[in-house]
């Protein structure tokens, strides 16, 4: 300590000076930050006023871009975004939770290779993976899920050509490829529980599903938030699902999401005001309902 | 304990039923890779009038799609593989050593303002990154950086998923050993870097297969940047090779597996560190 004191080093480098040195740490997020969030979020928002058609020919509009927002395909985007990422939070919460918390359990034999197989999809391309999923639910009676499906009695189906049914596969794509990171997460916060509160719940005659609902669900709230809030971004940014079993520019517009439709505005037709003001309203949607899920999940409650 | 050791049936029971249910899961999970792997070593006309099955027919299944990669385009696919590759690499270490700087800053020190970049790194993981595209592209052109690997990792150099986590991970760390590191008269950055760093080898761990794996299957950002065909990273490349006028699938099933297989070959020798680390470093409060 003495041999560092400033008064022995009258040249210290200021890099080293105690106050500056967590500010140096720090410095790559902050200009990280101005650079790639901040700069471009008042860039959308400034385009999304504006008509653009070069980079010199710009011009202030006004709400116009708004104003003609609402067109069929962008009602058709945002109604399958919002069923997409509705069943996508309803699904991912929960299958997860039951399986980490049988794998936890001790019922299930050999849980720590099922724990490391279940990940492995989510070591995949959705691109390349996708391409199986859509071929596995193909159109001809052979296709697999098809022929499955005749097995049972039913009849064989147009899979991806119907929104309803385009969006069971693009869940069950989703259940495929994120089960195994849900259910990582989920375990690191059952593990975390102590283990007398199980002893006590227990002592208390407590069963299996009240064990489940007063003491796994309390423990992992903390990790629960996180894996709703993540899930509700994910499923409301969703694109690369959709160019995997749809491509980017299907006529019908069948899976096509918000960010596809922004896409499309600004890549295809150009138009980077109206994608910018696409773009803002998704902002809105994911921060508006993660406010809501995060309020009604106590989140901000819990400063003590 | 020896005594207390008794046949419980409904435990026996619930076991199989469970264990059952896991095999179920394990097989919906392991499915679509017996589909590519058997599809990859058909021929594509047969793909195109029978699609997928779960069939290994002796005489037609073969490796020659495999060698077809070589060929196909002058040997493009590999071209593309190269691309995923130095963006991977690139990608990943600029962000483990930004990542894990800033990080630990934010668990080591107190400092003014030190609320205020948390708080800014967990709104900006509740950002759709998605919308920020058309800006940064525009940044890019400006920059004269489209068409470069550079400009696919700009936007990763500083990720706040790793931050967090490294933030995570370092308060579980004994603040004294910045004060050891200090009195034996390292610099802050030596006490980081020699001290600190090999401490937190598990949280790299974790956070370098996690990233390769985000950078490996990147689409959008990388198909907006990329216009050059030899420069293509891996899923835009197999995305051309899906056209409405019908699919190669000689070269998409084939060069499927050989893209999964790397990052599974590396998930399989570092998964216990893998779940390790990302369990510690975990989302706690």
């Amino acid at each position: 300590m003495q041999r560092q004191s400033a008064n022995k080093r009258p040249r210290a480098n200021p890099l080293t000076n105690p106050k500056v040195v967590p500010y140096v740490f720090v410095a790559p997020f902050v200009i990280y930050f101005l650079l790639v969030y901040l700069y471009p979020t008042i860039a959308t928002i400034m385009m999304s006023f504006q008509r653009i058609d070069g980079p010199t020919q710009v011009e202030f509009i006004g709400f116009k871009n708004y104003e003609r927002l609402f067109s069929r395909n962008y009602v058709q985007a945002l109604q399958t975004t919002a069923r997409y990422a509705f069943w996508d939070v309803v699904v991912l919460t929960s299958v997860p939770l039951l399986v980490a918390v049988l794998l936890h359990s001790k019922l299930v034999m050999f849980a720590s290779f099922f724990k490391s197989l279940f990940f492995i999809p989510a070591l995949t391309s959705i691109i390349v993976a996708g391409i199986v999923f859509r071929l596995a639910f193909g159109t001809l009676p052979t296709a697999p899920v098809n022929r499955l499906m005749t097995l049972l009695g039913q009849e064989p189906r147009d899979w991806l050509m119907y929104a309803g049914t385009g969006n069971l596969v693009l869940i069950v794509l989703t259940l495929w490829r994120w089960m195994g990171v849900n259910i990582i997460y989920y375990l690191s916060g059952i593990q975390a529980i102590s283990p007398e509160l199980y002893e006590a719940a227990e002592i208390d005659g407590a069963g299996a599903v009240s064990k489940f609902f007063h003491v796994t669900l309390p423990g992992i709230r903390p990790v629960l938030i996180y894996v709703i809030t993540i899930t509700v971004l994910g499923g409301f940014s969703m694109f690369t699902e959709s160019v995997a079993l749809w491509q980017q520019n299907n006529p019908g517009g069948v899976g096509r999401t918000i960010v596809g439709y922004m896409y499309l505005m600004g890549f295809y037709k150009s138009n980077m005001g109206m994608a910018s003001a696409v773009g803002l309203t998704l902002l809105v949607l994911v921060l508006g309902v993660n406010l809501i899920q995060l309020t009604l999940m106590g989140f901000f409650r819990k400063e003590r | 304990m020896q005594a207390k050791r008794y046949i419980n049936y409904r435990r026996v029971v619930l076991t199989a039923l469970a264990t059952l249910l896991m095999v179920l899961l394990a097989f919906f999970a392991m499915l679509p890779f017996a589909f590519m792997f058997l599809s990859s070593l058909k021929p594509g006309q047969e793909m195109l009038r029978n699609g997928l099955s779960l069939t290994f027919e002796p005489g037609v299944s073969s490796f020659t799609n495999y060698a077809a990669l070589n060929t196909y385009r002058d040997g493009i696919y590999w071209l593309w593989y190269k691309s995923s590759a130095i963006i991977m690499f690139l990608q990943t270490v600029i962000g483990l050593f930004f990542g894990s700087l800033v990080g630990y800053g934010l668990a080591m020190y107190d400092f003014r303002g030190k609320n205020l970049v948390f708080t800014i790194v967990l709104v900006v993981m509740m950002i759709p990154f998605e919308i920020l595209l058309l800006p940064l592209y525009r940044m890019l052109i400006r920059a004269k950086l489209t068409d470069t690997y550079f400009g696919v990792v700009l936007p990763y150099l500083v990720p706040p998923f790793m931050v967090f986590f490294f933030r995570q991970y370092v308060l579980g760390l004994p603040r004294e050993l910045l004060e050891a590191g200090r009195i034996d008269g390292c610099t802050d950055y030596g006490v980081f870097f020699r001290i600190m760093v090999p401490i937190m080898i598990p949280a790299f761990g974790a956070m370098t297969i996690l990233s390769c794996m985000n950078s490996w299957n990147n689409l959008l950002w990388p198909l907006i940047v990329l216009s050059t065909n030899e420069k293509f990273t891996i899923p835009i490349g197999m995305g051309t090779t899906i056209t409405p006028y019908g699919n190669a699938f000689d070269v998409l099933m084939p060069g499927a597996v050989m893209a999964v297989v790397p990052i599974v070959i590396l998930y399989l020798f570092a998964q216990k560190t893998f779940i390790a680390g990302l369990t510690a470093g975990s989302v706690k409060g």
